[in-house]
Parts: structure tokens; C-alpha cells; sequence
């Protein structure tokens, strides 16, 4: 039987060999179903001992576990490669965030949210990058599609799940107003039309 | 610039020459309200629909969004909507919805509101609001998802080096096929010698025809004189047998004079006369 060090280091290779986060039942094939859970976890939480304080860090993410370097060094790296990614636009991350916080919408939802037509470009950059997808379809004229958050959104951000999203602020709850929304969205189309 | 009007909600507004804020007399005018309109046309284009640029001059001028004074709202926000028109910025038709709207909650709120009605005490900007609030709420969450660090642009995946399945499948060397080929390639060269040796056998006949043409031209050589070293040992050799093949066959005579005298090969003439 495998003394647990020569366990932590078949894990460690398996994860470096990964692209990919490496889930804990692949990483239980690794010794043919033989160690539990666990004592996987208590491995790993250890071999993450292990590398804290180096350049490189594991993390424990959605789909498992991945071996990363620290953000802090990227400035470093980018200087081997001057070009560094393009960040998102605004309306591109408004738009990931409504799709995150409140999953599933369709693309009517997040119009209605943000106030302006949601262009196809927007949608397919997301959906291109694998950190949305569709789920469904609402059951009403058109079928308007559906979007969820994948678990690669959850892995690229260094998530495990959509709880460890930062929290919404609640930018004035005092309301005095009563929420309803049927009097006043029923009739603001007559008036506009003149 | 501030809602002087008396509204019906707001039965606070009733001296006529006093301006007054949520109750409170106004002495002077605020000098927040306006954009400096440089400033303006570069961020015009920065707004990313009507619900942004509300957010802007609300929480520009700290009006309370659960009380927003919807005249001078709206009339900034048509005097926004002016400017963009006038700068030919290509104005989305959600501005104009918007714009619709506000003027629409704001003679709503001019009018009496009918007592009797159960539904008089709502609010016409209540949607309005629900919809800031909200929009506000993703707005912030997306700069907060925006500065969490992200795969690709402020971290990357480690891979140490290794042959992937997925890749093209290239055959494994290890030192040992090298030494096996290696091996073979020998053993293929003794063949091929041993293969040359027995060209060389055969060619014992070719030798004593050229040895007897040799003779036939010189009459006699020394035996020195029939052997070429620069051909190989292998050619040596066969010289040498063709030699003794011609001897014992009495094609020729070998002879010599004395020990270590040198030796002459000459064709035997006494037979063939």
C-alpha cells in the first residue's frame, strides 16, 4: 500500500500534467478507487501546505482542484508577453453579472435590467469564453432562451460555487415605496406614444 | 432645477415664494446640479443606457433615490438627451422610451390622485425606482466581478510538461531501441560483407582469366607484380586463389630459384605447344 507522501506525490503530478482543474473522483482513479475522499482531502489540503509561499498556489476551485500562479506576479509575466488580454467592457460585465446573480434570465431580462438592448456580440463573448450557457427556455411566446453561469465561470474566477460570489449591496433597502410594479409599468406606453 | 410644484404627495410645497427641498427652505441655489459640459461629451458616450445616466445625475447631485424631485430630473435628463442628439452621437431609442417615461410619471404626480381608488397610494416613480435600484445593484456587482482575479488575465493555470494523448501520438524511443537498431544495422553489414566475400569466391574464375590475360601480354610476371593491395585483403585473396587454381589446373608455372628469390608465374607453354 502507498505510504501517504508517495500518495501526495502522485497527486501533485497529476495535477501539475492538468490544464484543467482535477476533480476529486479523477483523482481517485489515480489509485485505482483504493483512498477515500477524505483522506484525499486531507492530501491535498496538505500538498497545499506545502506550495503556500511559493509562486505557485492550489487552489480548490468548482471543478476541482489546479495548481496557478499567483496573481500578484502577473505583471511580472506579462512582460514575456506585452500583449496583455483586452479586459471586458462594462456592458459585457453588466451584463455577466445579471447572468450570475440572477440566473436563469433570458436576454429580456437583462434589457429590462439594464434599460438597453443587449446586443448579440455581447452574449456570444460570454458564451465563446464558456461562462454562460444555455439551460432552457421560457415557456412563453418566442421561447426566449435561458442563461446560467457554467462551472468554467466558476473555475476562471477561483470560485467553487456561486455563494462565494461577492455579496449584492443593498444600495438603499429602506424603501418606502411599495414594490409593486403592475400600476405603474401598465400604462407608461400611452403617453410615449403621442 | 428643483420641484417647487406642489404635488399631491407632497402637501409640504405650499408657500408660493419659498423654494423648499423635502420640506426644508432652500436659501440658495445649489452648485452641483450641472455637468461641466466638456466633461459631458467625453462621458456621453461612456453611459450605458438610460438607467446609467439617471444613475449619474441622481447620485451626482446626492438626490435621495427614494425621493427623486422628478421635474428637474426630468429636465436634465431631456437636456442630456438634447446634447447627445446635437453632438450626433447615435442616440439609442431607449433614451427616448426613457425619456417618455419620466415625462409620463411626472404629470402623473401633477395630478389629483382620486381618493376612492385602493391603488392611489402608490407611487408613479415606485417602478421607476425598482428599476435604479436594481440596475444600480448589477452595476456595482459587475465592478466587484470585474477586480476578482480572473484565469487568463491576472493568474494562469500551471502544466508541467507532458506528452498528451490528444496531441499526435508519437512512438515512444527508449535507449534500447536505439542499441537494437543499432544491433541490426551490424548485422546487416556482416551480411553484406559476407556477401561481398562470396562475390569475391565466385569471382575466383574472373581472376584467372584476367591472371592469364595478364601472362598471355607480359609472358612472364613476378608474383609480386599480380596482386594489387589498394583492392582489399578480400582481392588479395582471390588473386591467390586463382593463382593456385591456375597452378594446380597447369594453366601455369610457378617458380622460383631459391629461397626468398622472387617468384615468377608464367603461362606452361611445354602443354599448350
Amino acid at each position: 500500500m502507498l505510504n501517504p507522501s508517495e500518495a501526495k506525490r502522485i497527486i501533485e503530478a497529476a495535477l501539475l500534467a492538468s490544464p484543467e482543474p482535477v476533480s476529486l473522483p479523477e483523482l481517485k482513479r489515480l489509485f485505482e478507487d483504493q483512498i477515500g475522499p477524505d483522506t484525499l482531502r486531507r492530501l491535498l489540503g496538505e500538498l497545499r501546505e506545502e506550495w503556500s509561499g511559493r509562486a505557485i498556489e492550489l487552489v480548490n476551485l468548482a471543478g476541482g482542484w489546479r495548481f496557478q500562479t499567483k496573481p500578484e506576479l502577473q505583471p511580472f509575466l506579462e512582460r514575456l508577453n506585452p500583449e496583455k488580454p483586452p479586459r471586458y467592457s462594462r456592458a459585457v460585465m453588466e451584463t455577466l453579472a445579471i447572468i450570475a446573480y440572477r440566473q436563469p434570465v433570458s436576454r429580456g431580462d437583462i434589457e429590462d435590467i439594464r434599460g438597453v438592448a443587449v446586443s448579440a456580440q455581447i452574449i456570444q463573448t460570454l458564451e465563446s469564453r464558456g461562462w454562460i450557457d444555455v439551460v432552457g427556455h421560457r415557456d412563453t411566446p418566442g421561447r426566449p432562451a435561458l442563461y446560467a453561469t457554467t462551472q468554467s465561470f466558476l473555475n476562471d474566477l477561483g470560485l467553487i460555487s456561486l455563494q462565494e460570489l461577492p455579496p449584492l449591496e443593498e444600495v438603499a433597502r429602506t424603501l418606502e415605496l411599495e414594490p409593486s410594479p403592475s400600476p405603474a409599468q401598465a400604462e407608461p406606453g400611452q403617453p410615449a406614444a403621442e | 432645477m428643483i420641484e417647487a410644484a406642489g404635488a399631491a404627495a407632497h402637501p409640504v410645497f405650499v408657500a408660493a415664494n419659498v423654494v423648499r427641498i423635502y420640506g426644508e427652505p432652500l436659501a440658495e441655489m445649489p452648485t452641483d446640479l450641472y455637468i461641466p459640459p466638456d466633461a459631458l461629451e467625453v462621458m456621453l458616450e461612456a453611459f450605458q443606457g438610460p438607467l446609467d445616466l439617471l444613475l449619474y445625475l441622481i447620485r451626482k447631485q446626492n438626490l435621495n433615490i427614494l425621493d427623486i424631485p422628478m421635474a428637474s430630473l426630468t429636465r436634465q435628463y431631456l437636456e442630456y438627451v438634447d446634447l447627445m442628439r446635437a453632438k450626433n452621437l447615435e442616440l439609442a431609442a431607449e433614451y427616448l422610451v426613457m425619456a417618455a417615461m419620466l415625462i409620463e410619471i411626472k404629470s402623473r404626480m401633477l395630478l389629483p390622485r382620486p381618493a376612492t381608488v385602493e391603488e392611489a397610494e402608490n407611487d408613479p416613480r415606485a417602478e421607476l425606482v425598482r428599476r435604479l435600484l436594481e440596475y444600480e445593484r448589477m452595476k456595482l456587482a459587475a465592478q466587484k466581478l470585474d477586480q476578482m482575479p480572473q484565469l487568463g488575465r491576472d493568474l494562469l493555470a500551471v502544466v508541467a510538461y507532458v506528452e498528451r494523448t490528444t496531441a499526435e501520438r508519437l512512438p515512444d524511443v527508449h535507449p534500447r531501441d536505439l542499441a537494437e537498431a543499432w544491433r541490426s544495422l551490424l548485422q546487416r553489414a556482416r551480411l553484406h560483407a559476407h556477401h561481398k566475400v562470396s562475390r569475391e569466391e565466385l569471382s575466383v574464375r574472373e581472376h584467372m582469366s584476367r591472371i592469364l590475360r595478364q601472362l598471355k601480354e607480359h609472358r612472364v610476371l613476378e608474383f609480386r607484380e599480380m596482386f594489387d593491395p589498394a583492392r582489399g585483403v578480400a582481392v588479395l585473396v582471390v588473386t591467390l586463389l586463382a593463382l593456385l587454381e591456375l597452378a594446380r589446373e597447369t594453366l601455369i608455372e610457378i617458380t622460383q630459384s631459391g629461397s626468398f628469390a622472387p617468384i615468377y608465374a608464367r603461362i606452361a607453354h611445354a602443354q599448350s605447344v
